[in-house]
């Protein structure tokens, strides 16, 4: 195993001794080249739940226990120096949404990625250039591009050099937090191709963090489904997306149109997601599921095997 | 049937901002081509919608079609009436039977403003409610349309007391309390999350459904459209390559780009994935778009004659009209 993540919990801080409870004990592994999905909507902790594993995280927020295991060591436990030099960047990488818009504006795009590879390498300005002509023509763009301003590029071209960027120190494992989220669709094609085609040439593991079913189908061998800070359902993507048990799942499925389904009246989930800082008692979904009983309003389920690797939080499974 | 919009050759071009040098050396004045020749009619009680990448010019058609920018060409029929160059009195009875929802009830509600007070101000603009409780009543009235029940405990809300999907019906109790008879509603649904949307999709049909509303519905999601619509018209560069029943437009399409543009849909099937997508390159700039058929540098098709040659857009099949030069 890769990455163990056991237990995670952050929130975070508001006031008046009031929390957050943006990851509350979220555990799951991810295996050597393999692709996880992790899905669910705004505010469900998804992106919260990356960057605690990066612990790139704001003043207010609040690790309060778990282990993330990176080959065996926690990188919770890894004080901020260690970790900036040791596992960020050079272990786990991260790509964010809209990050294309991150890259300075008056600085050639060649620099930018050069820079963050002498940072972080005792490598001479040379050295680190060709670095950097490499990995443009890695993601698909012409070296030659490594003197071009980042406006001379397309929004697709950008994201695909802070991909690049993102891979410039070997990492194994890449996290992309809504990578094609500002894209058009067929850019975004040409970008979830080209980050597939990374990840088996490279044996990169990935962590695709998208509210985008369709994204994570398209991408993950594995499937995470996040509702109000906890994952609900876990599991292999053909068994969690074409035989889904946890009510949330289901319902959210099928919420979400295909372009290949017949023309069919799309349904939805009454009620919006709860606030994180006073979640329902039990299961936290219980006041929009239709299958509720007593105990959900009473007790938090765990996860729970329902097939083969395949785990869901519900009380319908005991 | 009877159409109650008509955009008849419709042409946008905003002029490119020239710098000192351009005019010191006299060279001629540039134009984004964001609309670009754009015909299309809608019946009552349809929803047709406009779909294309970021800059295809659908958001611009939207708004000329209800008189938010002027046209640089071509004419809009409102129930067969010429209504390009009206003003004064006949523009302002125009807006009344003619709305439009905005994509992000985040910013597009005053959030100094109560609920009523946003659902009723097109009342007090229009001068159509003479004492407060007439206006009590229109709203409670259109916010039950709306489903936000009990009308009571929402009217005296602000918008940052309400969810993204109930501000999003406050901007649809909005748009329909002049009881319009046409809406654009641009990207209604984007900025909402996936298990909302077909909540705030229902509702729109069933107004639709229930005072015969027909809708411009314009969105980039191809499948969100396929659901909701009756017909589509899928744009490029400022022009409509391919009209028909959005069904069939979807499921067999016939102009390369639609080819390309549907094939690029994922979708929540772990076992489908995305097939090759035929075509090259991104989009180009509006402002010299290419020659003859615009599309014709990244299409896998392309004959000498599409560099050459606009294509129209014409009728292959009943109901089905597309711009290229390989049909026909």
């Amino acid at each position: 195993m890769l990455l163990e993540v056991k237990d995670l919990r952050m929130y975070y801080e508001v006031g008046d001794g009031g929390f957050v409870k943006a990851v509350d004990s979220v555990s799951f592994n991810l295996d050597r080249e393999e692709a996880l999905g992790i899905v669910g909507e705004s505010g469900c902790g998804k992106s919260s739940l990356a960057i605690t594993i990066l612990r790139i995280l704001p003043s207010n927020a609040r690790v309060l226990g778990g282990e993330v295991l990176l080959d065996g060591v926690d990188i919770l436990r890894l004080d901020e120096h260690r970790l900036r030099k040791e596992v960020r960047w050079r272990k786990i990488s991260m790509v964010f949404q809209g990050s294309m818009n991150a890259l300075n504006p008056i600085i050639k795009v060649g620099d930018q990625i050069a820079e963050a590879i002498m940072l972080h390498e005792k490598v001479s300005k040379k050295d680190a250039y060709r670095r950097a002509e490499e990995l443009l023509s890695l993601v698909g763009i012409d070296p030659s591009r490594v003197s071009s301003y980042p406006f001379e590029l397309s929004g697709g071209q950008r994201q695909r050099v802070m991909i690049a960027m993102a891979l410039a120190l070997n990492p194994k494992v890449l996290i992309a937090d809504e990578p094609t989220t500002a894209l058009d669709v067929i850019v975004q094609a040409q970008t979830l191709k080209l980050i597939k085609e990374l990840q088996s040439r490279l044996k990169l593991s990935l962590m695709l963090i998208s509210h985008d079913i369709s994204v994570v189908a398209e991408m993950s061998d594995k499937v995470a489904v996040m509702y109000a800070g906890k994952i609900v359902e876990y599991g292999p993507a053909v068994e969690v997306l074409l035989q889904p048990k946890h009510p949330y799942t289901t319902a959210l499925l099928k919420s979400v149109p295909s372009i290949r389904e017949s023309k069919r009246k799309l349904a939805y989930i009454p009620g919006v997601p709860p606030n994180l800082v006073n979640p329902p008692s039990g299961c936290r979904f219980h006041p929009r599921c239709p299958y509720a009983m007593d105990i959900c309003r009473e007790k938090e389920p765990n996860l729970k095997e329902v097939g083969e690797h395949h785990l869901a939080a519900c009380h319908l499974y005991r | 049937m009877e159409n109650v919009v008509e955009a008849d050759g419709l042409k946008k071009w905003f002029p490119v901002r020239r710098g000192l040098a351009d005019i010191i050396l006299r060279r001629p004045p540039k134009f984004i081509r964001a609309v670009d020749g754009v015909s299309f009619a809608i019946k009552r009680g349809e929803i047709f919608c406009l779909a294309g990448e970021s800059g295809c010019g659908k958001t611009t058609t939207g708004r000329l079609i209800l008189r938010l920018e002027e046209p640089t060409a071509g004419r809009i029929l409102f129930k067969g009436v010429d209504i390009t160059n009206l003003d004064g009195e006949e523009l302002i009875e125009f807006r009344r039977k003619a709305q439009i929802i905005f994509q992000d009830p985040y910013e597009s509600l005053n959030p100094h403003m109560r609920v009523i007070d946003i659902i009723s101000e097109p009342l007090s603009i229009h001068k159509l409610a003479h004492n407060r409780e007439e206006v009590i009543e229109r709203v409670t009235k259109t916010l039950e349309d709306v489903a936000l029940k009990p009308p009571e405990e929402f009217m005296y809300r602000y918008p940052h007391e309400l969810s993204g999907g109930q501000r999003q019906r406050v901007a649809i109790a909005r748009a329909i309390i002049l009881q319009p008879e046409f809406i654009v509603a641009d990207e209604p649904v984007s900025m909402l999350d996936m298990s909302i949307r077909a909540e705030i999709l229902d509702l729109m049909l069933g107004i639709r459904d229930r005072y015969g509303i027909a809708y411009l519905f314009i969105t980039h999601d191809l499948a969100v459209a396929k659901h909701i619509c009756d017909r589509i018209a899928i744009m490029y560069l400022g022009k409509v390559v391919e009209l028909g029943e959005a069904t069939e437009v979807i499921d067999n399409p016939l102009h390369p780009y639609t080819k390309a543009l549907t094939a690029a849909i994922p979708v929540p099937d772990p076992r489908v994935k995305i097939g090759e997508i035929p075509i090259k390159g991104e989009v180009p700039s509006p402002i010299n778009p290419p020659s003859g058929c615009r599309f014709h540098p990244r299409c896998p098709y392309a004959m000498d004659i599409c560099s050459k040659k606009e294509p129209g857009l014409k009728d292959v099949e009943k109901g089905r009209k597309v711009a290229c030069h390989l049909y026909g």
